[in-house]
């Protein structure tokens, strides 16, 4: 795992394949926690914090137990899953007793990164997409680079969530035709934004 | 809550609350796997078979599972229909369409309409009105990213059902406008869909101006 490798997975986590402008993945918290530069930058650190943590235990499920046992195909969106929901419980109640300012501050988002289909998103890329497949790697140089993917996608996330409350404080003043207000006109806004990162397009 | 004839808890999820255009939930698919008509066929068959099994089998059981753990069973209960759409969909399709449908086969199991459902309708419903309730909602959810993938490849890529719709005896050629078929143009699309229903339903819903 050298330096250049982890930039290549950087760039391309955070810019070429975003996974809210590219890869249309986490869409939800993305139309609906962006009202407020707050609080997307919230949901934003929130589920980066979750999508480091699901990558690493993912990765070594799927490499210690999931491929060894040969069970891929029959349980690894089920077991993905469970583990997704209970590191997030796991996050919850560790923040509350340890961490009582921080979860003040994400406290409200973590029950929703559940079904947030960015995390468990990221969980199967990394242990399918062909193009950067971590699955040939040593264990170790695996496990590096699912969870440095993870934080990038999460980053990435959190860029586009930080981009689009912007976009939507100035629309909220702006003159929309009363059919588009709200969801629509947030989609197209987000049509354009993809036109921008198009043309971070073939840069890895 | 209001009483509904059977066939009213089919409809509502066809039309008044379709996932997609009226409930805005399930999006993440609806723009994903939308690039031509036959993915969003499949997409649709799949969430289709998940969501009637899971609410049926959810409504069986809802005396059975304590209020508590009531979401990690419904995860699990999810979690294992979407393997077997995933067993046979791995054996029975063709290469491509697996390929398309990428990781949004096994995403289905993040997908908020299932759980919604479960715990909105089939954990206080009976059997058969859980039952109804998902083949409608499915139907819906079908219908809606259907329309989405039909706009997109028709003037994405020039083709319905991966023929051309402007026969190439003719003289003339559509040339395809490919940016729909991109990223960008799933949000376009979708956006102005909604944007169309919300005018569609002022339309219907308002009261006749003299």
């Amino acid at each position: 795992m050298d330096v250049g490798q982890l930039l290549t997975i950087a760039v391309s986590a955070i810019l070429v394949s975003n996974f809210v402008l590219a890869r249309f993945l986490g869409l939800c918290p993305f139309i609906g926690v962006t009202q407020k530069t707050e609080n997307a930058l919230g949901m934003g650190a929130a589920v980066t914090f979750v999508m480091f943590l699901a990558s690493f235990a993912t990765f070594l499920l799927y490499r210690l137990v999931l491929l060894r046992y040969d069970l891929v195909l029959a349980l690894k969106t089920p077991m993905f899953i469970l583990v997704i929901a209970s590191l997030v419980q796991l996050v919850e109640l560790f923040m509350r007793a340890k961490l009582p300012a921080l979860y003040q501050a994400l406290g409200i988002y973590l029950p929703l990164i559940t079904t947030n289909c960015a995390v468990m998103g990221v969980a199967l890329l990394n242990t399918t997409d062909a193009p950067l497949a971590f699955r040939g790697m040593s264990i170790g140089a695996g496990l590096v680079a699912a969870s440095w993917r993870g934080i990038c996608a999460g980053l990435g996330f959190t860029l586009a969530m930080l981009l689009m409350s912007g976009v939507r404080e100035r629309l909220a003043r702006a003159d929309v035709p009363p059919a588009l207000r709200g969801v629509p006109i947030a989609f197209i806004c987000t049509g354009l934004m993809a036109m921008a990162f198009l043309g971070f397009a073939g840069m890895v | 809550m209001e009483e509904r004839t059977l066939w009213g808890e089919f409809g509502k999820g066809v039309f008044a609350q379709n996932a997609v255009f009226v409930l805005a939930v399930g999006l993440c698919p609806a723009l994903a796997v939308t690039t031509g008509v036959k993915n969003a066929v499949a997409m649709g068959v799949a969430v289709i078979f998940v969501l009637v099994c899971a609410n049926t089998l959810v409504a069986l059981l809802r005396k059975l599972i304590p209020q508590e753990v009531r979401i990690p069973c419904f995860i699990v209960i999810i979690g294992s229909f979407v393997t077997m759409v995933e067993i046979v969909f791995k054996g029975k399709l063709p290469p491509e369409i697996n390929a398309s449908l990428g990781i949004f086969l096994p995403l289905i199991v993040v997908n908020c309409i299932i759980l919604y459902r479960a715990e909105s309708f089939a954990y206080k419903q009976g059997v058969l009105r859980s039952l109804l309730d998902a083949l409608g909602i499915g139907v819906g959810f079908m219908l809606a990213i259907c329309l989405v993938a039909g706009v997109r490849e028709i003037l994405g890529s020039g083709t319905i059902w991966d023929y051309p719709w402007v026969p190439i005896s003719w003289p003339v050629r559509y040339v395809p406008a490919s940016i729909l078929i991109q990223a960008p143009g799933a949000f376009l699309v979708l956006g102005l869909l909604l944007g169309f229903f919300n005018w569609l339903r002022g339309r219907l819903l308002a009261p006749r101006k003299a």
